[in-house]
């Protein structure tokens, strides 16, 4: 009994400091944004000419367009081909080859974010420098990023999958169905709660990577005409400026911090409302 | 006795336990709190001697840096060094705020009260891809590019391809020395590249033949000595190497001073005299700045 009560203890000092960690950055990040906040009026975040904080000028909303097309555009190509992976792995691929795809893959996922920067900036940028410069743009970002949440789509969709009830199959398989008809009319409606918390857990990597984006994405602040033109997103932009920002400089990457973090709540707000909804 | 007790607090409720937990928490913190408070006083009432610097955001890594060795060579002794830009450091030097201002360019003529002494020069190039045909570029060649009145190198005797004009991201000091001689604005800037450090600015030169940029001096001679394809411009046919930085004729550089009102006395007079001393050169060449020989 004391040892159950000392374990009840530590978990609920565990769980509770887990919840303060979360609350205690949010409240930092309010706090250190505070004297822009209330100097500035939150309008002019939006209706600044442009990010030019030395000047006085403090519009975030190019970097917040940034941050969501390049987000968008990675899970648009890594969505599909990542479904189709686990998919492979799951009902196509021989036993043996699909362990090994899957190594691949798992192996794709504990590749830290700089070496994807450094690969963009001297292999992805240079190239799409040749066919439209300047090369470092939204789509080296989109590719960078594609790579990097293309692990976490398939892993999490490969694990929904490989948690169907096997008597499911079975039972498809014994009505009759084909193999993609069974795939198409019962493991993927079994499974797409675990596909959909994957591909939000991809859409949050997405939106903070840093570094990556950083060094191929241009960081030039304004709205993207084209997938050709350099994009800055709301990470790479603290990671750029904070290091020498100083005064009011300070406070507004601070509120670029605090955007992307309700921008990351939101996302996982719709999370749990799509939950809901399926439970209801 | 207290273990029937203890039972029958974990049947009574969760919330008791709670409260257990979160009174246990907020003891924890207090003592974490207070072993804080009592580490960051320590320091001040064992040390003899404290000196403040205030100024340039340039040179306060470089006298962080120097300031540490010099704690350390000196027991008892605290430097706090602290940034606010340039005029910071002369305004407080004047009010007697700080001992030493940091100050990252030469005085004006009404500075005439106070003393400059250089510890390291800061100078920056021009960079272009070593397949580049481009040898000089004159001020208002650079100006136009990035300002994108030119944007095809053909205008400035290079090939017929687009100029990719790579810009340092804002609050950079590179950035203000180069905008400082160019005579132009952030805003007035169009860059098709922003980058944060001088790495990433070779870097994507490198990987770029038709790009342009501007890294510290220092850092883009090793790059080019180490055979990496990148070309230094010359500035107003002088040539860019750290050695004309050193001489003072390259155009696009500047002192980085420590600045003291009257005759530095004392501790301020042996700190200067250390950070000007071969003794910190490596300190300054990890900042790719270029040491002054004080004699």
């Amino acid at each position: 009994m004391l040892t159950d009560k000392l374990l009840m203890g530590i978990l609920r000092a565990g769980a509770l400091m887990a919840a303060l960690v979360m609350l205690l950055i949010l409240i930092f990040l309010i706090h250190e944004s505070w004297p822009a906040l209330s100097t500035l009026s939150i309008g002019r975040f939006m209706t600044d000419a442009s990010w030019h904080p030395l000047e006085g000028a403090y519009n975030l909303m190019p970097m917040l367009s940034g941050t969501l097309l390049a987000s968008a555009g990675a899970l648009l190509l890594a969505v599909p081909l990542g479904l189709a992976s686990a998919i492979f792995i799951v009902f196509y691929a021989p036993l043996h080859p699909a362990a090994i795809y899957k190594r691949l893959i798992e192996l794709l996922s504990g590749i830290p974010s700089v070496v994807f920067g450094f690969w963009g900036l001297t292999t992805l940028v240079p190239l799409i420098n040749q066919w439209h410069p300047p090369g470092a743009s939204l789509l080296a970002g989109i590719g960078v990023l594609a790579l990097m949440i293309l692990p976490t789509v398939t892993l999490t969709a490969y694990t929904a999958l490989a948690a169907v009830p096997d008597e499911l199959l079975r039972n498809a398989a014994a009505l009759g169905l084909s193999r993609w008809g069974m795939i198409k009319g019962v493991a993927l409606p079994a499974a797409k709660t675990g596909i959909a918390a994957g591909i939000i857990l991809a859409a949050a990597r997405a939106l903070g990577e840093t570094m990556a984006v950083l060094m191929v994405a241009g960081n030039v602040v304004q709205y993207p005409e084209t997938l050709f033109d350099p994009v800055r997103t709301l990470a790479a932009n603290i990671a750029l400026e904070t290091a020498y920002a100083m005064g009011d400089h300070r406070a507004v990457l601070f509120v670029s911090g605090l955007l992307l973090m309700l921008l990351v709540m939101a996302l996982s707000g719709v999370a749990g409302l799509l939950e809901k909804r399926r439970h209801a | 006795m207290s273990l029937i007790n203890n039972r029958l607090v974990v049947k009574t409720g969760m919330s008791k336990n709670f409260r257990y937990v979160l009174i246990h928490l907020f003891f924890l913190a207090i003592v974490v709190a207070c072993v804080a408070q009592a580490q960051a006083q320590m320091p001040t009432k064992t040390a003899s001697q404290r000196l403040v610097l205030t100024g340039s955001s340039t040179i306060a890594p470089l006298a962080g840096e120097i300031a540490r060795r010099f704690e350390s060579l000196h027991p008892g002794v605290r430097i706090d060094v602290q940034t606010g830009g340039s005029s910071r450091g002369i305004h407080d030097v004047r009010k007697g705020i700080a001992a030493i201002g940091m100050v990252s360019r030469a005085l004006k003529p009404d500075e005439a009260d106070l003393q400059a002494f250089a510890i390291a020069q800061d100078g920056i190039s021009i960079i272009v891809h070593a397949g580049n045909p481009v040898i000089t570029l004159s001020r208002e060649q650079i100006v136009d590019i990035y300002t994108g009145r030119i944007t095809r190198w053909n205008a400035a005797g290079g090939t017929d391809a687009r100029i990719t004009v790579v810009n340092k991201a804002e609050g950079r000091s590179t950035l203000e020395l180069f905008l400082d001689y160019l005579q132009l604005k952030n805003s007035e800037i169009k860059p098709h590249v922003i980058i944060g450090d001088n790495a990433q600015g070779i870097k994507t030169v490198i990987g770029n033949p038709h790009a342009i940029g501007y890294v510290s001096i220092g850092a883009a001679e090793y790059e080019a000595r180490r055979g990496a394809p990148v070309r230094l411009l010359s500035l107003g046919g002088v040539e860019a190497s750290v050695e004309n930085v050193r001489q003072g004729i390259f155009p696009l550089s500047r002192p980085l001073n420590l600045v003291t009102s009257g005759e530095p006395q004392g501790l301020a007079r042996r700190f200067i005299e250390f950070a000007r001393s071969p003794q910190v050169h490596d300190l300054v060449r990890a900042q790719y700045f270029v040491p002054v020989n004080a004699d």
